[in-house]
């Protein structure tokens, strides 16, 4: 055996680092899956919470640029985050959410007590609009802007940050 | 303020474990500071285990202003599944894989008092230095401690699928096994660094390998239980690619136990010794990486997270590539090649250790295929399903086992050609017993369970006659081999015909409704309803007729509202009877499904025996009397091996 040989293992190695890391950027998770970008916002017809039989389709989602958020009462990081959705919805963009496989009852005593941010909630107790976006969990944030055409997804919770430097950022872009 | 203490003790962890590393390696150098690097060792695994311990605190006290603890834990949790979602997630799982890690090097600490100075200080110091990136990694991306602004009153929930016994033991255990290789690699590291690759050297990594191997081993087999019953498809192995993650590691550490002999023994494949004692640890982390990277999705994964893929993935790029370059600089090139013939024991382990480089190769491949896949075509999906799987990898265990059952008869250098005699005729009545068994107790004859049974029999008979005709001593290490080479047959015999013989059932009945299946009766007789301490259960009860109560239940978990099954399962040595609700259907009635599964039990059991061989070879006295046949003069041997480079190795 000679040494350069011994050296075979590395250059394995290294090549499957490389698979591993190509893998692995293509799947990160919080980059918009491509099939999303830039495509109209889904389609849906769902209650409004707390609204007795009126109802939302994406015809209310257009004509402005909005947050959407997902959230639901069992997700801890949603309310981690709720403070921020509140001081965002004061600057004057519009929030609307989709609570996600959740309790309607529970999801209403839980914006009394908490505050609302949302200018309105649909109800998605199944999760089917969940599913058209491909949420992974709660919360995720998507922008619109005017036409309803989402042109920036975030997964996990907004806060200052993520505000100054991914959404304002998104917001200066569409406008 | 625990949990605050507790993230403090991991950052004082982390300091520490760096001082080991700078310090291990001062020791290996100058010969000066060992007992400051062997009570750094230990008092970094009490730092560690304070940090878990306030962690554990914040459960029991359900202290839902720990973000952690509010996203997998509830106040309706019994107070066991409270303990156990410690490491029910990321977070708290990394804490306990960081807590193992410095355990195992407390224990080198203890253990190692006759290493000489140049192998303790680089093992510790190698260990210390892995440990402090995996504390960075936690502490940097992470942390369990951290604290959420305004808690919730209630937290969302363990995972209801964790909620279980199996799943509080499996992965404490899996990561005993896996962290353990941690210390074979910092054994190679450090032999490839001193220059000592000899039989000493491979006599104090034996009895690591062995535990590690035989943690994993139950690990494994534990988990495979556990998705037997818990999952509700009455399968046991799904080669889904984080039970694929766990399996690697246990491939290429069952060839290094084995390999490892040879270069004890008889001073021979060192190069290649070494190479799996790096490769062993390496698909550990790798298999870290799949799991907590989200780059392939699995049932099993954690909630990705990219900042710590990418940090994981670094780890293992300066782990495994500092250890390879290491290998390609100072790996034995020349002069490790003991003479031997064929048929030898030399030979026998190198069969075995190219038929278990293959099967992991088999498995890696197979693993990483569909992410090559994608990376190629730039994020087209496609998927490696189980026949890719079983097709390529049951004839390589077949012709492993084939190997296996000649191999305890083999001699190191020769072996004289009478002795296979012995192997032929066990050979012979295994043949005959391996068909004519199933054909007696089930009428039909199915060539998978008649090759794995005569297999199994073969294996298991020419070890008795071995133990019978072996003229050495009955020494703990020569046990150990039986009953873990016993235990293969065991496993192999439970594999082949719970595959072959199984039978299914998926059938509509309501309650007062019965079902056949393979001779049993199975009757419907009382659907109630159950309430468990944080769920509700629809509970089916079934009898057969011959007296076997089952209960299977679907209970709805009340905190996340998901939906699990809990198969009812009579288990025996012999079968297990097994049956798992379905969905109920408008008319009253439930999908059922019913399986007769015959000696599923022996997979795990042959598992069980495996280890405990691996364990029981560890007693040797020969392991006792470790350090004193180590040659001194570790500071002259230190200085003088980067001098002479590969020649001094060997």
């Amino acid at each position: 055996m000679n040494r350069a040989r011994l050296f075979a293992p590395l250059l394995g190695f290294a090549t499957l680092a490389v698979v591993l890391y190509l893998g692995f950027s293509l799947r990160d998770p919080h980059l918009l899956p491509s099939a999303l970008l830039d495509q109209p916002f889904p389609s849906f017809d769902l209650p409004v919470l707390g609204s007795g039989d009126r109802r939302a389709t994406r015809l209310d989602l257009v004509g402005e640029v909005r947050l959407v958020n997902v959230w639901a009462t069992w997700c801890p990081t949603c309310l981690a985050e709720h403070d921020e959705l509140k001081r965002i919805r004061d600057t004057g963009l519009s929030v609307v959410g989709i609570n996600y496989k959740d309790d309607s009852a529970d999801a209403v005593a839980w914006l009394a007590r908490h505050g609302d941010p949302y200018a309105f909630s649909v109800v998605d107790t199944d999760g089917d609009l969940g599913v058209d976006l491909g949420v992974y969990g709660a919360p995720e944030t998507f922008l619109l802007d005017v036409d309803g055409v989402i042109r920036y997804k975030h997964v996990g919770a907004v806060d200052e940050m993520v505000w100054r430097k991914e959404i304002a950022p998104a917001i200066a872009a569409i406008q | 303020m625990i949990v605050e203490l507790g993230h403090f003790a991991t950052v004082v962890a982390f300091v520490m474990a760096l001082a080991l590393a700078g310090i291990g390696y001062w020791t290996a150098w100058e010969g000066v500071w060992r007992r400051t690097a062997e009570t750094l060792a230990w008092a970094q695994s009490g730092a560690i285990a304070l940090g878990f311990a306030a962690l554990v605190y914040a459960f029991v006290t359900s202290d839902f202003s720990v973000l952690y603890v509010a996203e997998n834990s509830n106040t309706a949790l019994p107070w066991y599944y409270r303990v156990s979602a410690t490491w029910g997630g990321h977070e708290g799982s990394f804490l306990l894989w960081t807590l193992v890690t410095a355990g195992w090097t407390a224990a080198v600490a203890l253990r190692g008092t006759r290493l000489p100075d140049d192998i303790l200080g680089r093992v510790l110091g190698t260990l210390g230095l892995l440990n402090a990136g995996f504390l960075l990694f936690l502490l940097a991306t992470s942390s369990p401690f951290e604290r959420l602004v305004g808690g919730p009153l209630e937290g969302s929930d363990l995972n209801p699928l964790l909620q279980d016994f199996g799943l509080i033991v499996h992965p404490p255990l899996l990561y005993v096994g896996y962290v353990g290789f941690a210390v074979a690699f910092s054994f190679a590291v450090a032999g490839l660094a001193s220059g000592r690759l000899d039989a000493a050297w491979a006599r104090w990594t034996r009895p690591w390998t062995n535990v590690a191997w035989a943690f994993l081993t139950v690990g494994i087999a534990l988990g495979s239980w556990w998705a037997y019953y818990e999952l509700g498809w009455g399968g046991w192995w799904f080669w889904d690619p984080v039970e694929n993650a766990s399996f690697m590691p246990w491939l290429a550490g069952t060839a290094l136990v084995h390999s490892l002999a040879v270069t004890e023994k008889r001073g021979a494949f060192k190069s290649w010794t070494v190479f799996l004692a790096i490769a062993a640890f390496s698909l550990s982390l790798l298999g870290a990486f799949i799991v907590r990277s989200g780059v392939i999705t699995s049932v099993h994964s954690f909630a990705a997270d990219p900042e710590r893929g990418l940090f994981i993935l670094w780890l293992l790029v300066l782990a495994v590539g500092g250890a390879l370059v290491l290998y390609g600089l100072r790996a034995p090139a020349i002069g490790s090649w003991a003479r031997y013939e064929g048929l030898s024991r030399e030979f026998m382990l190198l069969a075995n250790n190219l038929l278990l480089v293959l099967a992991l190769a088999v498995v890696l491949i197979g693993t990483l295929y569909p992410l090559a896949y994608e990376a190629i075509t730039g994020g087209e999906k496609m998927s490696v399903g189980a026949p890719y799987f079983n097709t390529s990898f049951v004839p390589l265990a077949l012709v492993l086992a084939a190997a296996l059952a000649v191999a305890p008869i083999a001699r190191w250098k020769r072996t004289p050609l009478g002795l296979f005699a012995r192997a032929g005729v066990a050979f012979a009545i295994a043949v005959g017993l391996g068909v004519l068994l199933p054909l007696a107790l089930t009428g039909t004859i199915k060539l998978g369970a008649v090759v794995a049974v005569a297999a199994g029999i073969w294996i298991a008979s020419v070890l008795v006659v071995d133990l019978r005709h072996r003229r050495g001593a009955w020494t703990r290490a020569y046990l150990g081999m039986v009953l873990a080479h016993f235990g293969f047959a065991v496993s192999m015999v439970g594999i082949g015909v719970t595959s072959q013989f199984s039978h299914e059932l998926d059938v509509k009945l309501a309650v007062g409704e019965s079902a056949q299946l393979n001779g049993v009766t199975y009757l419907f007789r009382d659907l109630r309803a159950v309430q468990g301490p944080n769920y509700v259960a629809d509970q089916g009860v079934f009898v057969t007729d011959s007296g076997v109560t089952l209960r299977a239940e679907k209970r709805r978990y009340a905190a996340g509202g998901q939906v699990m099954t809990e198969a009812g399962i009579a288990a025996g040595f012999a079968r297990d009877l097994y049956v798992a609700l379905g969905e109920p259907l408008p008319d009253g009635a439930w999908g059922v499904r019913i399986n007769d599964k015959p000696l599923v039990r022996w997979v795990w059991l042959g598992a069980l025996l495996m280890a405990a061989g691996g364990v029981l070879a560890v007693l040797d006295r020969r392991y006792r009397r470790l350090g004193r046949r180590a040659r001194p003069s570790p500071q002259t041997a230190a200085r003088a091996a980067p001098a002479t480079g590969a020649q001094a190795i060997s």
